[in-house]
């Protein structure tokens, strides 16, 4: 008999922590699905970050790092440049990349580091308790934002993938969401799309997920993927941003 | 014996480095240490190996985490708030078992300070500098000699131990030139023992290799912590060094590391030709810290006299290796000032006499 869907190499068979509804999963599976396709999970090394993803080194079945908090584009660098012909990613979400990791990500996109960077933006601090981070939408209520994120304060939220358009150490760069089956494909595409821009060697390549975390939005798991398309699709605008190291859009 | 050559110290650090086999370079400028990552930016690319100008501190330390753990010998060097900015980055090699090679050409402070040496660093360097159960093995020069030689030796020790290893050495020793005896072996970075534990991909392996600090449960941390204490007691009993001066017929003890015992070693002279019995305990590991020979000759001298460029940093560790079996005395200047020869040798003589110096 025919295997029409399994769980694919690049992934351990670890029962996740993440919350019921939590995206996370799905991306993972993108990921894995992305180094099974390209055939290189025994010559990839994985960069776990801090926070919800902080356990991915029990997911991802490959040889992993785990790095401090936001450091993991320069713990990759270190292991780029020690091994030229691994495939390096780092998996980081949007507390860990656009706020305490904002200079190394900038600064690996500037250098042109030769890694994929899977960037989950889900507009809130997961494991910490749902804090308020650089990608809270305005208004938006989380535990440090307990009247909303307010402009006068906290200015507008960060587009970190329009940020790093703008540099041209970056050879692909998309924002894709994970919230339908049809946007998931999408999103599957973009990843691969992202680890071949690496073994082609022309820059650092990075894939922004609009994700979930019904958790700590106080939303089921339904209403969540409708949250994220109704709210952060608008002010996180979908779509290639750099393809082949060219400005594309933003 | 090799060839000698006249070496600035920082450019004997960054030499010694690519001679131990290191080929992993991340630095950030920052004064007394420049001419570590200028001299590697232009030997690296020589010997096929990776330097690294960061965009901070921060990251340099970061780039060291990720390139040691990938199984590359390597380096980072700064200076006194440089490393401030790196404890992060040595807590979390130390709790991944990552060995790598920290130098720290220290400068005064607190804050910016100033750029002339200092030994203000001590506590930072000996008792932790960054969160969490762990130790560095410091290493201490006295001169660019000493310095080369052991920035070669701490990448053997830091791999022996996987445990970051620092060099502490200051301004002086940084900026100044004295002539340097490499050893006559260059280390083949492609013939070191391999390190099963790094990641390199899976590849004929089958496995997952992992670098991580973090552990769910507390009793995995606990044990965690036990085995790297267990190495340290090893290493302790295998890497503590230290260097004794006329140590056998002396009243009074001088104990002073890198630039500051240079001074004690002339003030030593002069007391001795005034009849004063003064000997020298340098210790070459400030951490571990040698307790032997306060072990042997406390209970026979008068008094000891720390003398450092600080306020009062190792002469903690000098009181706890006496143990209340002789007066501990205290000579320092700080701020980047060094310590004279003329003021060392009236400390002495006041602790001869047996009168109070503080």
């Amino acid at each position: 008999m025919d295997v029409a869907f399994k769980r694919p190499e690049a992934l351990t068979d670890k029962v996740t922590h993440y919350c019921p509804g939590c995206t996370h999963g799905i991306i993972h599976r993108l990921v894995g699905e992305a180094l099974d396709s390209l055939g290189v999970q025994e010559k990839t090394i994985g960069v776990a970050s801090v926070g919800c993803s902080v356990f991915s080194y029990e997911y991802f079945n490959c040889d992993m790092q785990q790095a401090a908090h936001g450091r993991a584009p320069a713990v990759a660098t270190g292991i780029k440049r020690v091994h030229p012909d691994a495939v390096v990613f780092t998996y980081q979400g949007d507390g860990d990349l656009a706020s305490i990791g904002a200079a190394e990500i900038v600064h690996a996109a500037m250098r042109g580091e030769k890694i994929t960077v899977v960037f989950v933006n889900n507009a809130i601090y997961g494991m910490t308790g749902g804090q308020m981070a650089p990608t809270t939408l305005v208004d938006q209520v989380t535990t440090t934002s307990p009247r909303g994120r307010d402009v006068e304060n906290y200015g507008k939220p960060l587009r970190v993938s329009e940020m790093l358009a703008t540099i041209d150490g970056v050879d692909y760069l998309s924002r894709v969401s994970v919230h339908d089956p049809k946007h998931i494909i999408q999103a599957g595409r973009a990843i691969k799309k992202a680890f071949q821009s690496q073994l082609d060697g022309n820059g650092l390549s990075l894939v922004e997920v609009l994700s979930t975390c019904p958790t700590n939005w106080g939303l089921s798991p339904k209403e969540s993927l409708k949250w994220l398309a109704d709210n952060m699709g608008p002010y996180y605008p979908l779509g290639e941003y750099r393809v082949d190291g060219e400005v594309v859009k933003g | 014996m090799g060839e000698l050559i006249l070496m600035k110290g920082n450019e004997a650090i960054a030499e010694a480095a690519i001679r131990a086999g290191c080929r992993f370079f991340a630095g950030y400028p920052i004064t007394p240490q420049n001419e570590v990552p200028e001299y590697i930016s232009k030997r690296m690319p020589e010997v096929g190996g990776v330097f690294v100008q960061a965009e901070s501190e921060v990251a340099a330390i970061n780039m060291v985490y990720g390139a040691a753990g990938a199984g590359a010998r390597a380096m980072t060097s700064s200076s006194s708030p440089g490393i401030s900015l790196k404890q992060e980055g040595i807590s979390y090699m130390a709790g991944a078992d990552l060995p790598a090679v920290i130098i720290n050409v220290v400068r005064a402070g607190p804050g910016l300070g100033g750029i002339q040496a200092a030994q203000s660093d001590y506590f930072q360097a000996t008792k932790g500098g960054g969160h969490g159960d762990y130790r560095l093995i410091v290493l201490a020069p006295g001169s660019v000699n000493e310095l080369a030689n052991m920035v070669m030796d701490a990448f053997d020790i830091a791999d022996r131990w996987r445990n970051p290893v620092m060099v502490l050495a200051d301004a002086v020793l940084g900026q100044m030139m004295e002539p340097v005896d490499f050893p006559e072996e260059i280390v083949d970075p492609g013939a070191l023992p391999k390190k099963p534990w790094a990641t390199a991909g899976m590849k004929g392996r089958g496995h997952q290799n992992v670098v991580n600090s973090l552990y769910l449960h507390p009793e995995e941390c606990e044990a965690s912590n036990l085995d790297r204490m267990a190495r340290y007691k090893k290493a302790t009993e295998d890497e503590t060094r230290w260097e004794e001066v006329q140590l056998d017929d002396a009243d009074i003890v001088l104990v002073a590391y890198g630039t500051s015992s240079r001074v004690c070693r002339n003030a030593l002279d002069q007391a001795r030709d005034e009849g004063l019995k003064v000997g020298m305990i340098r210790p070459i590991t400030l951490w571990p810290y040698p307790q032997e020979p306060f072990d042997r000759v406390a209970g026979d001298v008068k008094a000891f006299i720390a003398v450092e460029m600080s306020t009062g940093q190792m002469v903690e560790d000098v009181k706890i290796a006496v143990n209340g079996r002789a007066p501990v005395h205290f000579h320092g200047r700080t701020g980047g000032v060094l310590p004279k020869v003329s003021d060392v040798v009236k400390v002495i003589r006041t602790a001869a006499e047996g009168s109070d110096t503080e």
